[in-house]
């Protein structure tokens, strides 16, 4: 190396971060794939919200498409969802099945109450152990689960009209 | 008004920093005695206008005035009023606001306590520290503004963070940024100095009082963030190799590199280009942070606020500031011409390698920070680097200079030879060695990293006491009188190296020997760990001023007699409806107990985690013993003979 390059050095190594960092702003750090994804759905057995003495799991939708939707009455980012819920199930397009997560199951069903009720069956995860088997960490989170209870995609925080369009509802008519 | 005014006084101060670069840099290529002194006027403005803004978004927190859009999302009227306070920075635009600030105070006090520095090289210095008070008053005004309205006022807060509700708030941020901020002093001594073409040993003695002090202030910063996150998480780390606290830690490790190869600088005039490059790579690793944890582009434990134009800004920002440092580096460095020559063995190639291993060990923890977003970047997946690698990388990286650290401190200058050295040093090699090997025997677990910890910590200590002992016996006083007669500069080096063997020793004990044990506790039940024996007498609910919580209250004895009752919380905080865990944590010299409450499993138990974590405090009070070292070295009245300074200055 000449001489005078070895100074250049520092710059060289500075501006090859620098193009590394421009190209991270443009990604979403958010944007975790799920491991789950191409697996089928774990299983599991909980307690409806509507009737405490019955329950759910994911075996009863086998054979269609359908949405499970992780939410709960604290959480804010799920109010700004609801309305594509509401929008959602009123089109009929698929099921949407609501795990309610740490929740209590009075404050869940006023929400339901006051704002409407999107959901199919919303089965009630008051520890949040399911939500371990489904790796949530955030509240909203949602799963497209396919006919043969096949995790296809997964929406982390709330879905919008936006995603909804674009990503989801192309997804859906694929597997339908 | 208030908050109007605030926003006016930001205006005001980046008008004013503008003349303040605009005189200095013109004047000093003048020499212009009458411009550099208008520069320096304007400093003084600009540093009273941007702590008017600070104070008026301090007095918005403390009026509740929920109609700045700022105070809403990070305060509440339950909010105490320190918390209240301590909210100013508990958001983006307010910690921008704290940086800004603090980077006034750091250029006010430069102005002050740099009257005996040629008034060109001081012109350039307050210059440069300009520029960079310019891109942040901008990046304030025009991306992050604190006093943007929001307009119908809020009812009420939407509350600060719970886990940013602690004495910790208070004081980190603030201390932390001195830190981080105070880099730019030596940063613009380096730029000043390039700039006037002259890298005299004199400048090596002026930047190093600036640099040790915003070091104290980090090493300091970085300890209370790391009790911090001791007792408040609950699961009682003190160090989770986060990418924020990653942040703080690389401009730490370059700071120390910096600090001894100033040394070197100062006493030999070696190594010119080496700290000049150093000092410039500090403060590019500070403001490296600011972008990390400002820009979104890593998540962590620490991702507040994030925003793509933010991390834009910054990252031209930082590309015209380093990159122009680097420029100018590399533009100027052919003409500096090499320092004095020195030998293989001597006290400057240890502390020039010992320099190498910290930029290696920079490197890693960089390389371990950046990589998620690396391989993101080139498509090629999503990764989480965690502590395994750190801690895979970090010791092995680390224990050479460890090693180097003894045999500095002996070594002659210029010229040394090993002989001489293992001679001197045999015992306290002995020593430290035969005690690595025995005592983890005796304390009943022996693993080689326990040893390798003990080795290194008293390899340290031994190599101290004989530097010392030798010290004094050169004197020949009684040895209180020649302690205190010793230079403050090499007591302060002996108590900073001392510090660090400290901290050794803790993390080594708590890594080894500390016991965990997560329970289920029923009220009446007992646990015994460790020789201590937690009787958990129940759960009581208590209110705070906004939050419930149930307090867990344990009993602890040792031999049947009481050792400490411990009252752990688990808080609702109300406002964001957000459970805390308060952990409750007896100190002591030797160890810590630490209870922390689970969730209740019902049937009244509940989920209890106890730890007993021995010589953990140890860990943070290595940290300050290493500040301590640093405060005593600054005190040094070499660097006070001002007069003198002036009489030979170019």
């Amino acid at each position: 190396m000449r001489p005078y390059l070895r100074y250049l050095l520092p710059l060289a190594i500075f501006l090859v971060l620098v193009g590394f960092f421009a190209a991270g702003l443009k990604l979403n750090p958010r944007e975790v794939p799920s491991p789950l994804i191409d697996k089928p759905a774990p299983a599991f057995d909980l307690p409806l919200l509507s009737d405490v003495g019955k329950k759910f799991s994911p075996e009863q939708m086998r054979g269609q498409v359908w949405v499970l939707n992780v939410w709960a009455s604290w959480c804010g980012a799920c109010r700004d969802e609801h309305p594509v819920l509401m929008a959602m199930s009123r089109q009929g397009a698929l099921a949407i099945v609501g795990l309610n997560y740490k929740d209590t199951n009075a404050e869940a069903a006023t929400v339901l109450k006051n704002s409407g009720n999107p959901y199919q069956f919303v089965a009630v995860d008051a520890d949040g152990r399911t939500g371990i088997d489904y790796g949530v960490y955030g509240v909203p989170e949602s799963y497209i689960i396919d006919k043969q209870g096949i995790i296809r995609y997964k929406q982390i925080g709330p879905m919008t009209a936006n995603v909804l369009r674009e990503k989801i509802m192309p997804l859906v008519k694929g597997l339908q | 008004m208030i908050p109007e005014l605030g926003q006016f006084s930001l205006i005001l101060a980046l008008l004013l920093v503008m003349l303040q670069v605009g005189f200095s840099f013109i004047g000093a290529t003048h020499n212009n005695q009458l411009w550099m002194s208008v520069g320096t006027s304007a400093t003084r403005g600009q540093f009273i206008f941007t702590g008017m803004a600070f104070v008026c978004l301090a007095y918005a927190f403390y009026a509740n005035d929920f109609s700045v859009l700022y105070v809403a999302s990070n305060s509440n009227s339950a909010l105490p009023l320190e918390y209240r306070l301590a909210a100013v920075w508990g958001g983006h635009e307010g910690s921008i606001l704290l940086w800004t600030t603090t980077l006034s105070l750091w250029t006010i006090a430069v102005t002050l306590f740099s009257r005996h520095l040629p008034a060109v090289f001081r012109a350039r210095l307050i210059g440069t520290m300009g520029l960079i008070s310019i891109g942040f008053l901008m990046f304030c005004l025009f991306t992050s503004n604190p006093f943007d309205r929001l307009i119908p006022a809020a009812l009420d807060g939407r509350d600060l963070n719970p886990l940013l509700q602690d004495p910790g708030m208070v004081f980190h941020p603030p201390v932390l940024y001195m830190g981080y901020v105070g880099f730019s002093v030596a940063f613009g001594f380096a730029i000043a100095a390039l700039l006037g073409g002259e890298l005299t040993q004199q400048w090596a003695r002026w930047t190093r009082t600036w640099t040790t002090a915003a070091w104290i202030f980090l090493t300091v910063g970085i300890a209370f963030g790391s009790e911090w996150a001791y007792y408040e998480l609950g699961w009682g780390g003190w160090w989770f190799w986060d990418a924020v606290e990653n942040a703080s830690f690389m401009p730490w490790l370059v700071g120390t590199a910096l600090i001894h190869s100033l040394a070197v600088t100062e006493k030999r005039g070696a190594f010119k280009l080496w700290t000049v490059l150093l000092a410039i790579v500090a403060f590019s690793l500070s403001l490296l942070g600011t972008f990390l944890v400002r820009s979104g582009v890593l998540t962590s434990v620490h991702a507040f606020a994030t925003d793509p134009e933010r991390g834009l800004f910054i990252l031209i920002f930082l590309g015209l500031v380093i990159g122009g440092a680097l420029i100018l580096f590399a533009l100027r460095a052919p003409q500096v011409g090499l320092g004095g020559r020195f030998g293989m063995v001597s006290r400057e190639s240890f502390l020039l390698s010992n320099n190498v291993i910290m930029i290696a060990a920079t490197g890693a923890v960089m390389l371990g920070t950046l990589y998620p977003l690396f391989l993101d970047a080139l498509g090629m997946g999503k990764i989480s680097v965690g502590p395994p690698y750190f801690d895979a990388v970090f010791v092995p990286v680390m224990t050479p200079a460890i090693f180097l650290m003894g045999l500095a401190i002996f070594s002659k200058w210029k010229n040394d030879d090993l002989p001489t050295l293992a001679k001197r040093l045999k015992w306290a090699f002995a020593v430290s060695a035969a005690t690595a090997l025995l005592l983890p025997l005796v304390l009943g677990k022996w693993t080689p990293l326990i040893s390798l910890g003990v080795l290194m910590a008293l390899w340290i200590f031994t190599t101290a006491f004989v530097s010392l002992r030798q010290r004094l016996q050169q004197r020949q006083q009684g040895w209180l009188p020649a302690l205190f007669g010793l230079p403050r500069a090499y007591l302060g080096m002996i108590v900073a190296h001392l510090g660090v063997a400290v901290f050794i020793t803790g993390v080594t004990m708590v890594k080894g020997y500390e016991v965990e044990q997560d329970l289920r506790m029923s009220p009446g039940e007992s646990a015994q760990i460790g020789g201590y024996v937690f009787r958990f007498e129940g759960v009581s609910d208590a209110v705070g001023p906004n939050y419930i919580a149930a307090k867990g209250l344990f009993k602890v004895t040792r031999n049947d007699k009481l050792v400490a009752m411990l009252v752990p919380e688990k808080r609702t905080y109300m406002v964001q409806n957000m459970p805390m865990t308060e952990a409750a944590i007896q100190t002591g010299f030797f160890r810590d107990l630490y209870v922390s409450l689970g969730e209740p499993i019902g049937d009244d138990a509940w989920a209890v985690r106890i730890y007993i974590k021995p010589f953990v405090q140890w860990i943070w009070g290595g940290c300050l013993l290493m500040a301590a070292g640093g405060l005593l070295a600054i005190l040094d009245p070499r660097y006070r003979r001002r007069k003198k300074d002036e009489q030979i200055a170019p």
